[in-house]
């Protein structure tokens, strides 16, 4: 006897050009990402508000209050030298979210053009531009970040330029793609008969045709980035004493984690709620967006 | 298929020397002048010229390439800083512990990730398959040294179930000395009849096995599920439903089949990062592999083993993605007509 499974794929629950709503019916786990990643950016936002010993974030230190359990007036316990890791956790908020971001913004600087030259002129430039992405990818993501960062001096500055310098071929490769096969589609050719300049075929033709599948590639990354920054901080090549960087954080507290336990968790479960929170914002978008991607990419 | 087998292994060389050159970029990054760090703080200028000569520096960069290029050929990867050792021979000595944490690693992640994904596959939008994602989700998401940390508190620390750190326990030595053939304890101690220090090493590798492999599970289950629900409604399928073959068969024979070749790609994939993050993970487990080698290294900012370390590891990436891309050939005879 044989069951009846529903044998579509969820993806096929939500029509093209879906409401939004419909969207977040069919896949709860978009929802959930969604307000997550708002919280974390309200946090961000307003910490100075939120942080009940804001100046811990900073040099502050509380020698009469050092490595306090979790207590009424420290909720999140106190750390080495006395700050309050709840303040300090919201603050750190402020720090890798922001890496992100910039990383994200200097990757798709850099890759983008190059992955639109590459689609649209084909020939030995697309070759050559895509041997060089294919050289950067063979690298596993963060060991070449590691290195990098490794040879530069320790800074968030140099955490930020390691991981954008290892990231851009990503975004190279993915507009390369939707690039060439725009390029060859009869309306573009049509355009170049009609004597459209290039850069106008670019501009109104191939990239808005790419915006989408990006936009669900760089929500899948903010994840990926926060969790190479932080890691490359717990490492102690990026953030120094007293930026209030959850990786960071977590290596300074591991010499205290037993018994002082409040010291690696803490910071460690905002890292987790961070990566968690725009990974399901990215998967759902892609699910909504982009159904037809693979998560590989 | 000779052919094909030919082609990719050019293209890999090709890659690999694309990879020397991206390192030997990374090594003239490096601010200050490594001659004057070679010679000393008190060198004269003098002796700081004959270092560089003595190095090499003073030759132009497309030769100073060519020679590198060379000297990694012929296993000359440089001198460790910190160790005084060949670069190489460090890497090689301390590799299979790495190699065992690794494999063992991506071993459970097979076990795991792939009866994830096919339950969740089973019943797409249910509560068992939002479940499982969110639980893959958050296996992708996981900072692992803090996994790491945590684990060891709470398995270690607080329960006493399982050691908290090293390969075996050394008092064992004493008792049941390990002979070193392979380099892998627990081959040798298999090989030699060593039970207790079968156990010893068994235990020893749990947790950080468990660790190394939250994310490849996490990333395997999500890549079985969405290879399954892809093929699920192809004619194939529907034929082994009407010939009244199981549920359980339909999915673990048939859609898993067409699953498999992901699957190795993932595979792949997986086994690079994880190689990485040995880096993250060994040092909090006192793991004498690779990756505690690698946090030295930047602890003590020992330039020619953290490059040494990067090659070893990306040319180890490039291999297993050769390997797959062969296998996944032999899987699916359809590959190697493109």
């Amino acid at each position: 006897m044989i069951e009846s499974p529903s044998i579509t794929p969820p993806q096929a629950a939500v029509p093209r050009g879906a409401t939004l709503r419909s969207g977040l019916q069919a896949n709860p786990l978009l929802a959930v990402g969604g307000a997550l990643v708002l919280l974390i950016v309200l946090v961000a936002i307003f910490a100075p508000l939120l942080a009940p010993w804001a100046g811990d974030a900073g040099t502050a230190t509380h020698p009469f209050d050092v490595l306090h359990a979790p207590s009424a007036s420290h909720l999140f316990g106190t750390d080495q030298v006395g700050r309050d890791i709840l303040s300090r956790v919201l603050f750190g908020a402020r720090v890798s979210p922001l890496i992100a971001a910039v990383v994200l913004v200097i990757a798709c600087a850099v890759g983008v053009p190059l992955g639109v030259v590459a689609g649209f002129a084909g020939g030995w430039v697309d070759e050559a531009i895509m041997r060089v992405t294919d050289v950067f990818l063979a690298f596993p993501p963060l060991l070449l970040a590691l290195a990098l960062a490794a040879v530069l001096p320790a800074s968030l500055t140099s955490v930020t330029i390691a991981i954008a310098a290892t990231w851009w071929p990503w975004y190279t490769r993915l507009i390369r793609g939707q690039a060439a096969s725009v390029a060859g589609r009869p309306y573009v050719e049509a355009c170049r008969a009609l004597g459209i300049s290039r850069l106008r075929i670019i501009f109104r033709h191939i990239l808005p045709n790419s915006v989408t599948p990006l936009l669900v590639q760089v929500s899948l990354d903010v994840g990926g980035v926060i969790l190479t920054a932080s890691a490359l901080s717990f490492l102690g090549l990026g953030a120094q004493d007293p930026v209030p960087d959850w990786g960071l954080m977590i290596a300074e507290g591991q010499s205290y984690f037993t018994p002082d336990w409040w010291l690696v968790t803490f910071p460690g479960l905002a890292i987790l709620l961070t990566a968690f929170a725009f990974n399901l914002l990215g998967d759902g978008l892609r699910d909504l967006l982009d159904p037809k991607r693979s998560f590989l990419r | 298929m000779l052919v094909f087998v030919a082609r990719r292994i050019v293209l890999a060389i090709g890659v690999v020397v694309g990879v020397i050159i991206v390192t030997f970029a990374v090594a003239h990054l490096v601010p200050g002048d490594p001659a004057a760090t070679w010679a000393g703080p008190h060198a004269s200028a003098s002796q700081v010229a004959q270092a560089r000569k003595f190095l090499g520096l003073d030759r132009p960069v497309a030769i100073q390439l060519v020679s590198y290029l060379g000297g990694i050929a012929a296993g000359n990867w440089g001198v460790s800083i910190h160790t005084h050792r060949h670069v190489l021979s460090d890497i090689l000595t301390v590799a299979p512990a790495s190699l065992e944490l690794v494999i063992t690693a991506l071993l459970i992640a097979v076990a795991v990730g792939i009866p994830l994904g096919l339950t969740s596959a089973r019943r797409p939008g249910r509560p068992a398959d939002q479940f499982i994602r969110a639980g893959s989700i958050l296996g992708v998401s996981m900072p692992i040294f803090w996994m790491a940390l945590i684990l060891q508190l709470i398995f270690s620390q607080r329960l006493r179930l399982l050691p908290a750190a090293g390969e075996y326990s050394p008092g064992l030595l004493f008792t049941h000395p390990l002979i070193r053939r392979t380099g892998f304890p627990i081959i040798d101690a298999l090989v030699a009849g060593n039970w207790p220090m079968v156990g010893s090493t068994l235990s020893h590798l749990i947790l950080p096995a468990i660790v190394v492999a939250a994310y490849p599970a996490g990333l395997i289950a999500r890549m079985v599920r969405a290879q399954v629900l892809d093929t699920i409604g192809d004619t194939h399928i529907l034929n082994a439903r009407a010939l009244g073959f199981g549920e359980r068969q339909i999915f673990g024979r048939f859609a898993m089949k067409l699953a498999w070749n992901p699957v190795a790609a993932a595979v792949a994939l997986v086994f690079g990062y994880s190689l990485v993050n040995t880096f993250l993970v060994e040092s909090i487990f006192d793991w004498p592999g690779l990756g505690s080698y690698a946090a030295a290294s930047i602890a003590t900012l020992d330039t020619p083993a953290i490059l040494g370390i990067t090659l070893f590891v990306a040319v180890a990436y490039v291999v297993a993605n050769l390997v797959v891309d062969i296998v996944q050939a032999v899987i699916d005879p359809r590959i190697r007509l493109r």
